[in-house]
C-alpha cells in the first residue's frame, strides 16, 4: 500500500498528464469516426458572441463588394421574374412550398484544415436545426451540424466527413461529393459509372436523392476526370463556383417534409 | 505574487483572442495559420507548480479548440508541450535551470531560440499527426509541420521581442 502511494506521489504529474491526454484524445478520436463533437464547437454562447462582435466590425470593410454581389443576384432573379409568362391567377398559397429559406451571415470561416467548419449567426431561435442545407447565391456550401440558441456551425463541403449527393446537370447520373483536402477550390465527385459521357466544363449540381438540398443547386464545373482504382467508376475533380475563402451572406434551406421523409425511411429499414 | 497571476490571466486571454481572431484567419498561401499562443507556455514562470502548469496548458488548448472547431487537437498538443517543457529546458539550458537564480532573460539568444523552436516543433508534430491522422500522409504532415512551424517561429520571435520583459 505504502509503495502504491509512493508511486502515485512520485509520478503524479505524469499520471495527471496521461489523464488529461486521454480526455482530449477521446474527444478527438470519437469525432474521427463520428460527427463533430457536441462540446467542442464554436456555436456556443461565448465563442459565438465574440465571433459575432468581430464580424460586426470587419463586415464594414467590404460592404461595397457585398452590395454589388447582392445587386447582381437581384438582377438575375428579376430577369427570371420578368421573363416568366404571367399566369392568370397568382398562387401564393404557402402550404404548397416545399422549402423555406432563412438568410444568415458567416461569422467565422475556415478552409485550411482537414475538417472545416463555418459558424453562422442564425440558430434555434430562427428555426435552424441539424442537417439543414446551407447555400450561397453562387452554390452549395455545407450542412448544419450543431446549433445553439443564436448561432450554428456548418460542416463545410471542404471537410473529409462531408458526403453530398450530386449529379451531372441534365442527366440522372448520381455520385457522391467528397473532398481530398488538397486545395480549397476543388472537390471530388466519385461513383459516376464509366459509361457516362463526360466533358471538361460540364456543370455539377445537387441530386434529388437527398432530403437536405433541393435538386439542381449549383456546385461547380468539371475540371478533369479519371477512372478510379476499380476502373469502373470516374473520379471527377470539380471546380467550385463558390469562392470558399470569401463568404458573407448565406441561405439556409429548410425542407418542410424532411421529418416525414426520414420517418418513412427509418420505418422502411426497421421493417426489413 | 498577485501581479504575476494577473499578468498571466491577461496574457492567456489576449493570446487566445489574438490567435482566434487574427492568426486563425491569416491563411497565408491558403494553409499557413501560425500558432502564436504557444508563447504563453514559453513565457510562463519556471518555478511554478508543475501540475498547475499542465492544467493550464490543457485549459489553453481547450479554449483555442472551442473557437476553431478542431475537436480537442489543440488541447492534446498544448498539453504535451506543457508536460515535456522541463525536459526541453534541461536539454537546452543544462542543469543550471534548476537553480533559484535562473531567469529566461539571462540566457543567451541562441538558447532562447532553441527552446522556442523545440516547443513549436513538438507542438506542431502532435497537432498535425492528430489532425491528419494517417501515416500514409506522412509527407503532408512533415510539409505542414515545417512550413507552419517556420511561420509560427518567426511570429513568436517577433512577438517575443515586442513584448519582452527585460525592461528593468
Amino acid at each position: 500500500m505504502q509503495q502504491i502511494i509512493n508511486f502515485i506521489i512520485r509520478y503524479k504529474n505524469f499520471l495527471f498528464y496521461i489523464f488529461l491526454l486521454t480526455i482530449s484524445l477521446a474527444f478527438t478520436i470519437q469525432s474521427h469516426s463520428y460527427h463533430q463533437s457536441r462540446f467542442f464547437n464554436s456555436s456556443n454562447w461565448i465563442t459565438g458572441n465574440i465571433y459575432g462582435f468581430s464580424q460586426s466590425i470587419t463586415t464594414y470593410f467590404d460592404l461595397d463588394g457585398e452590395n454589388e454581389k447582392l445587386l447582381l443576384e437581384n438582377q438575375r432573379l428579376l430577369d427570371l421574374l420578368i421573363n416568366k409568362t404571367p399566369s392568370n391567377t397568382v398562387n401564393i398559397d404557402t402550404t404548397d412550398f416545399r422549402y423555406t429559406i432563412v438568410s444568415g451571415q458567416v461569422i467565422r470561416n475556415s478552409y485550411a484544415n482537414q475538417r472545416n467548419y463555418i459558424t453562422i449567426n442564425k440558430g434555434q431561435k430562427d428555426g435552424i436545426e441539424q442537417d439543414m442545407g446551407v447555400i450561397t447565391d453562387m452554390g452549395i456550401l455545407g450542412i448544419i451540424e450543431n446549433t445553439s440558441n443564436k448561432f450554428a456551425t456548418v460542416q463545410s463541403i471542404l471537410n473529409v466527413n462531408s458526403n453530398i449527393n450530386a449529379k451531372i446537370k441534365n442527366t440522372n447520373h448520381f455520385g457522391s461529393l467528397t473532398w481530398d483536402t488538397k486545395t480549397y477550390n476543388v472537390v471530388q465527385l466519385i461513383d459516376i459509372p464509366k459509361l457516362v459521357p463526360l466533358t471538361v466544363g460540364d456543370t455539377i449540381v445537387t441530386g434529388a436523392m437527398s432530403s437536405i438540398f433541393p435538386e439542381n443547386i449549383l456546385i461547380g464545373t468539371i475540371k478533369n476526370f479519371d477512372l478510379d482504382n476499380s476502373k469502373s467508376f470516374y473520379r471527377i475533380d470539380v471546380n467550385l463556383f463558390n469562392d470558399m475563402t470569401n463568404l458573407k451572406s448565406v441561405y439556409i434551406i429548410n425542407t418542410i417534409n424532411r421529418r416525414e421523409i426520414l420517418e418513412l425511411e427509418s420505418a422502411t429499414t426497421t421493417n426489413e | 505574487m498577485n501581479s504575476s497571476y494577473f499578468i498571466n490571466i491577461i496574457r492567456f486571454t489576449l493570446l487566445v483572442l489574438v490567435q482566434v481572431l487574427i492568426f486563425n484567419r491569416l491563411n497565408f498561401f491558403g494553409f499557413i495559420n501560425p500558432m502564436v499562443y504557444i508563447l504563453f507556455l514559453y513565457w510562463y514562470p519556471i518555478k511554478k507548480n508543475r501540475a498547475s502548469f499542465i492544467g493550464l496548458g490543457f485549459l489553453l488548448g481547450l479554449s483555442i479548440d472551442f473557437f476553431s472547431d478542431t475537436m480537442a487537437i489543440h488541447t492534446a498538443a498544448t498539453l504535451t508541450i506543457a508536460y515535456v517543457r522541463p525536459t526541453i529546458m534541461r536539454f537546452v539550458f543544462g542543469i543550471n535551470y534548476e537553480f533559484q537564480s535562473f531567469k529566461l532573460r539571462n540566457t543567451t539568444k541562441a538558447q532562447q531560440f532553441t527552446f522556442l523552436a523545440l516547443l513549436i516543433v513538438v507542438h506542431h508534430l502532435v497537432y498535425f499527426s492528430l489532425e491528419i491522422f494517417s501515416f500514409a500522409n506522412l509527407l503532408l504532415i512533415i510539409k505542414k509541420v515545417l512550413s507552419i512551424g517556420l511561420a509560427s517561429l518567426i511570429l513568436c520571435l517577433l512577438f517575443g521581442s515586442l513584448f519582452s520583459t527585460n525592461k528593468e
